[in-house]
Parts: structure tokens; C-alpha cells; sequence
């Protein structure tokens, strides 16, 4: 027992980092890094977007209703949300070859301003364990996913922003 | 200290519960070193069906009653280190499921490792070369799909916008007695992307974007027929290549596929072809693209035996708009034929100024569509199908005829009447070849259909909104007077959400045009919904109509069903 009790002591420290860790890694999630490309070709690192505020990642598709209304409400305050806490969207399409020539149709005739990646073999969906559209993400500046949501009805919008301004606010 | 701990643990191991706790010390040790540094994702989906007998439109409840598919993913990254599973699991199957699934398992797995220059993966992987004419390994849950190939693939970077991919493996074919049943025949292949802009410096500044790509596949499977000598190595090979300048874009691909005789073409000889063309301009707050398609003797599968779905090598989406509204997107679907069609579509959006006249306060925006698809033409004078060549005809790359499969003009409008209001209306007026894209039992010849949808979006206050849907279709007759497939329908549905967690939504569809007065029914369902973060709650009860459900261009049939439906989904 003596024994014992020694190791336990030993061990107590690393029980206390393994728990720090824990919310390090285990709570607190990075993006997983897949290389897709935007809708100019262009290529592009999940896991280094390369904007040095919040980011919300918003997973939608042509055929998704409640995804478009929601990007839709987002691009009526997004100059505002900008503004305010310097976040960016990245509108993740996960519209396959079937409907991937709309989407930059759709995006430039909706005239949105997001950065919108072509996800046509669901790559990211599937690294990010995405189950069904739409699915909301929002990554603190150290790229950590500290709030998500998988629904869109009017006044989720002014949830994402609430959660968006405790980080700004910090 | 692990030595310590060891010596300890030997020591101490006829005491169970100095054990169990040295066990627990040595669980949080090892698991600070593995767990600390890597990243997992995944999720949970689970479907439970409980269903009754309802003879009015046919449906019959399971002898098991109570079904359920359940699906759990989990995937790890530490560093360039990867590693990934799925578990599956039927007990049994829900309904319209595919009938080989069954049992509890595991679906999918592999390891791999990736760095800047190379991405290794042994095992399962998902794979898409170009626009997956010649290669799409993917997954829609819904359906019941899956063509996961199960082998190596390794894709190489060796220099700034090149990307070269390398693949070998047998596809999943069905899931029976919790084991994955792989298809026959071995699919291998390589695929190659330029990006000239990237690679060149000196067309760093060039004013056109230019990628060019090539594919080459080929799948091999023993030639099992005593009579005809079959090919065992079947390649289907072409390029691709994709232009940008300026608000245009221009891209297209074309692929040839070797003489495949098999169980879809009726073993003919034929060499067969896929192309497709995009063209498109748009700049902000409008978006215009033209698209084509020529599809000939292009069914590739792994296996020349199978028919319906079954281990599709290549992925030939139909080439129109896929529609969300109830009764558009479920009562008439059109899938690609594989063994020749010629598409067209045209798809137009435009936002309407805020401010202006016509756009009003917070714009309009105006979506039109159409796609038509054909019939190619197939040449046979002078040919016998029956010589030695076992050539049956002749085509050419969009050689159409004047034989319609399918046609679709559609129009959209969406306003926001004020902060409150939101309005879209929506006309569609939809044509299908009954005898060619089979989508009902019930019709004969072309079913030519108009369909109005009207949809209002009233946010109460910050939280709560009320969403209406009203859609009516009206079927054209017959030339003889008499009334095509099941008639006229109406649907209404209402929807009142409490963001951010709560939905609770009605829907009634009312086949109300059926010959068969018998068969006027009404599908009533309700569905409410709790979500929380990545977790949904799904509850819904009512009548489900039989019919085609297609995803992406991709269908299957699903029987009637009357029951009770409960879902949930978890993202981690």
C-alpha cells in the first residue's frame, strides 16, 4: 500500500496536467486541416484561413432552404458584424457535381460577400463531423471552435452574433 | 517512473482494487501523451422507426416492428498522423433501405499520414477525380450509398499547383451480418491537376487562371462467360481543363471509356463516352451559366454483374437544379441514364437593387432556370450487333435526337417585404418521360406538370417565427382526356420555430386529383424538434407517401409508411 500511495503522489501532478490538457484538447477542438478550393480555383487550408479575428464556418448547399435563409440574414448584417468584432463567414458548399456550377452563380447573384470553399466530395463535412446541413461553427481567433449549432431558424443569427461579441469583448 | 509503476503493478496484482486504481493511474498517464496532442472528430446518427399497417395507401408494418440504423464516426489527427472508423449498425434496417443491410460492425477504417508533399491512406477512403466522370468513391447515408474503396491511395505535391493521386482498392458493395461485402473486381487509378498559374511564375500575372487535369482508371474483374470473350481490364480515361478571366469561367472534361460489355449495356462492344461543359459569368449581384452533357454507354461499375446502384465506379449527376419544395423535389426526380442522354441547362439569378423601384427596400432577387435532356441518337444502318465485333450502333459526342427524357422551366422570386415579412414564389413547370426515367406505376408516356408555391416568413419577435407553405400541381392530361399518374396534389405546410432550440412543423399533402376516387388520401405529419448546440432531437408522427427519393441525382424507391419517427444526430 505504501507503494502505492507513493505513485499516487507522484502521479498527482500529472493528474492535474492531464486535466488542463484535457480542456486544451479534448473540449477546446481546432479545425481539422483539408485542402479545398474556393469558387475562383483558388486553393485553401482549413486549419489556416489566414483572417486574424473570429470565423464562423457556415456548411450550406444550393438545395438547402433554411441554409440559404441563413446566410441570407447573415449578409443583411454582415458589414455591421464586420465592423463591430472584425469577424469573417466561410460558407462551406457541400454541393456535389450535381450543383457545384451553381453555387458561384448563386453566391455572386445573392451578391455575398463571404468567403465561400467547394467541398464536393465532402471532405471537410466528413472531417468535421457534420451530420446534415446546416451546421455553424464559430472559431475564436486561435482557431478553437467555441460555439456550434446545427439548425438555422430566424433569431439564430442574433444567437451566433451574441456568441460572436463574448469573444470580442474578452 | 513507468518502471515503478510497473514493478508496483506486479507487486500489488492480487489486489483487485490497488489494481483497478494503478490501472486508472496507467490509463491517465499513456492517455496524457496520446490524447493530448491530437484532435478528435466525429459523430452520431441514429434513426428509429416504429410503424403500423395502413391499408388505405399500402402500408404494412415490419413483423419487428420497431426498426433502427444507428451510425457512429470517429476520426483522430495528431500531427500528420490520421486514423478513422465508422461503426454501423441495423436492427434491422429502416424502411426503403437497400435490402443488404443488416447487423452490427464496423463499416469503415484506415491509418494514414500526411505531410506537405505526400498524404497516405491505407484502408477505406472516399475519393473524386475531376468531376467524377471517371472516378467517385462517396457516401450518401440517406440513400443507402456507399462505393468506399478499400485499399491505398497516396496523393503527391511535389511542386507548387501540382497534384498528382494514386489509388488502388475494391469497392464496398453491401454491409450484411455486420461485415463490409466488397464488390469483385479491382478499380485503379491515377489522376493528375495542374494549376499553370501557380507552377509558372511568368504566368503568375497572366490574366487567364488556367488548370488543366487528366484522369486514367481502370477496373479489372475475371472474364466468367463461356460464350463471349469479355475484356478483364476495363480503362476509362480523359482530360480536363478549366479557364478564368476576368467574371467568366469556362471549364469541361472528357471521358472515354473502353469496350465494357456487361449486365447494363446487354454486353454489347461499344466504346462509351461522358463530356460535360460549363460555361458561366457572374459578377456581384448577378450570375448567368450555361452547362451540357453527352453521355453514351457510360454505366462503370466494378462489377459487370450488377444493375440499380451497385458499385457505380464513376458518378454521372443529372443535369438540373434540384429542387427543395415537397412536391417538386419527391413526385417527379430525374436521374441521369447511364446509357445515353444529351442535357442542357441555362440557370440565371439577379438581385434587384435596395432602394430601387422594382427591388423595394431590401432587394428582390429573380432566379430563372431551365434544362432540357434528349435522346441521343443512335446510328445502325449498316451495322449487325450480332457479327463478331459486337458493335450495336453509332453516336457521336451530343448527337441528339428529338426524343425528350425530361424538361424543367422554373422561376423564383424572393422579397423582404419589410423587417418582418419575408415572401418567395415559385412556378415550375415540369415534363418526364415516364418509359425512359420510370418515376410512378401509375402513368403512361410523357407526365407534363405545372406547379405554384407560395411561401411567407413572419418573424413574431426576436425568437419566435411562423413559416407558411402553400404548393398546388396540376398534371396535364392525357391526349385521349383521361388523367395522367395520380393526378392533381395540394400541400400545406406551417412551421413555428423558437430559435435558437425548438421547432415544431405540420404538413398535409393531399392527393386530391386521383382517378381513383378511393385514393384521394391525405399524408398528414407532424415533426417537432429540440437542438442544442450540435445535438438534434427529432420526433415525428404521420403518413409517408410512397415514391422516389433522390439525392444528388441518385434515387431510391421508399415503400408507404405510416409511423412513428425518431432521430438523433451528434456532432463531437
Amino acid at each position: 500500500m505504501k507503494h502505492f500511495t507513493i505513485a499516487l503522489l507522484i502521479c498527482i501532478p500529472f493528474l492535474a496536467k492531464t486535466q488542463l490538457i484535457k480542456t486544451d484538447s479534448l473540449d477546446v477542438k481546432k479545425v481539422p486541416s483539408v485542402l479545398l478550393k474556393d469558387i475562383n480555383g483558388k486553393q485553401v487550408n482549413t486549419a489556416a484561413f489566414g483572417f486574424s479575428g473570429p470565423v464562423v464556418i457556415s456548411f450550406w448547399a444550393t438545395w438547402c432552404a433554411p441554409c440559404k435563409k441563413e446566410l441570407m440574414a447573415i449578409h443583411d448584417l454582415y458589414e455591421e458584424w464586420q465592423t463591430e468584432t472584425g469577424v469573417n463567414l466561410v460558407a462551406v458548399s457541400i454541393d456535389d457535381e450535381k450543383t457545384k456550377r451553381d453555387v458561384i452563380t448563386y453566391v455572386n447573384g445573392k451578391a455575398w460577400d463571404y468567403t465561400v470553399l467547394l467541398d464536393p466530395n465532402g471532405d471537410f463535412k466528413r472531417s468535421m463531423g457534420v451530420n446534415n446541413v446546416p451546421h455553424t461553427f464559430l472559431l475564436d481567433k486561435n482557431g478553437n471552435i467555441v460555439y456550434t449549432h446545427n439548425n438555422y431558424a430566424p433569431g439564430d443569427e442574433e444567437k451566433l452574433y451574441e456568441e460572436i461579441k463574448k469573444l470580442t469583448s474578452e | 517512473m513507468r518502471r515503478g509503476m510497473k514493478k508496483n503493478y506486479m507487486k500489488k496484482s492480487k489486489n483487485l482494487r490497488a489494481n483497478n486504481w494503478i490501472s486508472f493511474v496507467i490509463i491517465l498517464f499513456v492517455g496524457q501523451y496520446v490524447w493530448s496532442q491530437g484532435n478528435f472528430t466525429g459523430n452520431i446518427e441514429s434513426t428509429f422507426q416504429y410503424l403500423n399497417d395502413d391499408p388505405v395507401i399500402n402500408a404494412i408494418q415490419p413483423p419487428s416492428k420497431g426498426l433502427v440504423n444507428s451510425y457512429m464516426n470517429v476520426f483522430y489527427t495528431n500531427a500528420g498522423f490520421k486514423a478513422g472508423m465508422r461503426l454501423e449498425s441495423y436492427l434491422p434496417r429502416i424502411q426503403g433501405y437497400p435490402n443488404r443491410f443488416d447487423g452490427t460492425g464496423l463499416g469503415m477504417r484506415y491509418v494514414g499520414y500526411s505531410n506537405s508533399k505526400v498524404d497516405v491512406t491505407l484502408g477505406h477512403f472516399y475519393e473524386q477525380f475531376g468531376n467524377g466522370l471517371a472516378l467517385r468513391a462517396y457516401e450518401d447515408r440517406a440513400l443507402g450509398y456507399d462505393n468506399i474503396l478499400d485499399g491505398a491511395r497516396i496523393i503527391f505535391k511535389p511542386y507548387k499547383g501540382i497534384q498528382i493521386k494514386g489509388v488502388y482498392g475494391q469497392q464496398r458493395l453491401s454491409f450484411e451480418a455486420g461485415r463490409v461485402v466488397n464488390s469483385e473486381g479491382i478499380v485503379r487509378g491515377v489522376d493528375a491537376d495542374i494549376h499553370l498559374n501557380e507552377t509558372f511564375t511568368k504566368l503568375t500575372a497572366f490574366p487567364v487562371d488556367v488548370i488543366l487535369g487528366g484522369s486514367f482508371v481502370s477496373k479489372y474483374q475475371l472474364d466468367d462467360d463461356d460464350q463471349l470473350i469479355l475484356p478483364e481490364n476495363v480503362g476509362a480515361y480523359g482530360g480536363r481543363m478549366k479557364l478564368q478571366y476576368k467574371n467568366f469561367r469556362l471549364d469541361g472534361e472528357y471521358i472515354q471509356k473502353e469496350q465494357d460489355p456487361s449486365l447494363d449495356n446487354g454486353k454489347i462492344y461499344n466504346f462509351g463516352h461522358a463530356a460535360v461543359v460549363n460555361f458561366g459569368y457572374s459578377k456581384k449581384g448577378i450570375g448567368f451559366s450555361l452547362s451540357a452533357k453527352s453521355v453514351d454507354n457510360m454505366s462503370y461499375r466494378s462489377d459487370r454483374n450488377k444493375e440499380l446502384q451497385d458499385v457505380f465506379i464513376n458518378y454521372l449527376p443529372a443535369l438540373n437544379k434540384t429542387h427543395t419544395y415537397n412536391l417538386v423535389a419527391t413526385l417527379y426526380p430525374y436521374a441521369t441514364q447511364p446509357l445515353g442522354e444529351v442535357a442542357y441547362q441555362a440557370d440565371f439569378l439577379y438581385t434587384i437593387k435596395k432602394g430601387s423601384t422594382l427591388g423595394g427596400k431590401y432587394g428582390t432577387t429573380l432566379g430563372l432556370n431551365a434544362s432540357t435532356t434528349y435522346r441521343p441518337v443512335q446510328h445502325t444502318s449498316g451495322i449487325n450487333q450480332f457479327d463478331s465485333s459486337r458493335v450495336a450502333y453509332e453516336t457521336h459526342l451530343f448527337d441528339k435526337s428529338d426524343s425528350l427524357y425530361w424538361r424543367d422551366i422554373n422561376v423564383n422570386i424572393t422579397r423582404r417585404i419589410n423587417k418582418k415579412l419575408l415572401l418567395l414564389v415559385s412556378y415550375f413547370n415540369i415534363t418526364i418521360n415516364n418509359d425512359i426515367a420510370k418515376v410512378s406505376n401509375d402513368a403512361t408516356g410523357i407526365i407534363s406538370s405545372h406547379i405554384g408555391v407560395l411561401e411567407a416568413s413572419y418573424k413574431i419577435n426576436s425568437k419566435h417565427n411562423i413559416r407558411v407553405e402553400l404548393q398546388g400541381m396540376f398534371v396535364n392530361k392525357k391526349d385521349d382526356g383521361t388523367i395522367n399518374d395520380k393526378g392533381n396534389w395540394a400541400t400545406a405546410l406551417i412551421e413555428y420555430t423558437v430559435s435558437p432550440s425548438y421547432f415544431v412543423s405540420f404538413i398535409n399533402q393531399f392527393n386530391y386529383g386521383n382517378p381513383d376516387a378511393n385514393k384521394r388520401v391525405n399524408y398528414p405529419n407532424l415533426t417537432c424538434g429540440y437542438i442544442h448546440e450540435s445535438t438534434r432531437v427529432m420526433l415525428s408522427y404521420g403518413r409517408q407517401r410512397a415514391g422516389l427519393f433522390c439525392v444528388g441525382g441518385v434515387c431510391r424507391f421508399v415503400p408507404a409508411n405510416n409511423g412513428l419517427t425518431l432521430s438523433f444526430t451528434q456532432s463531437f
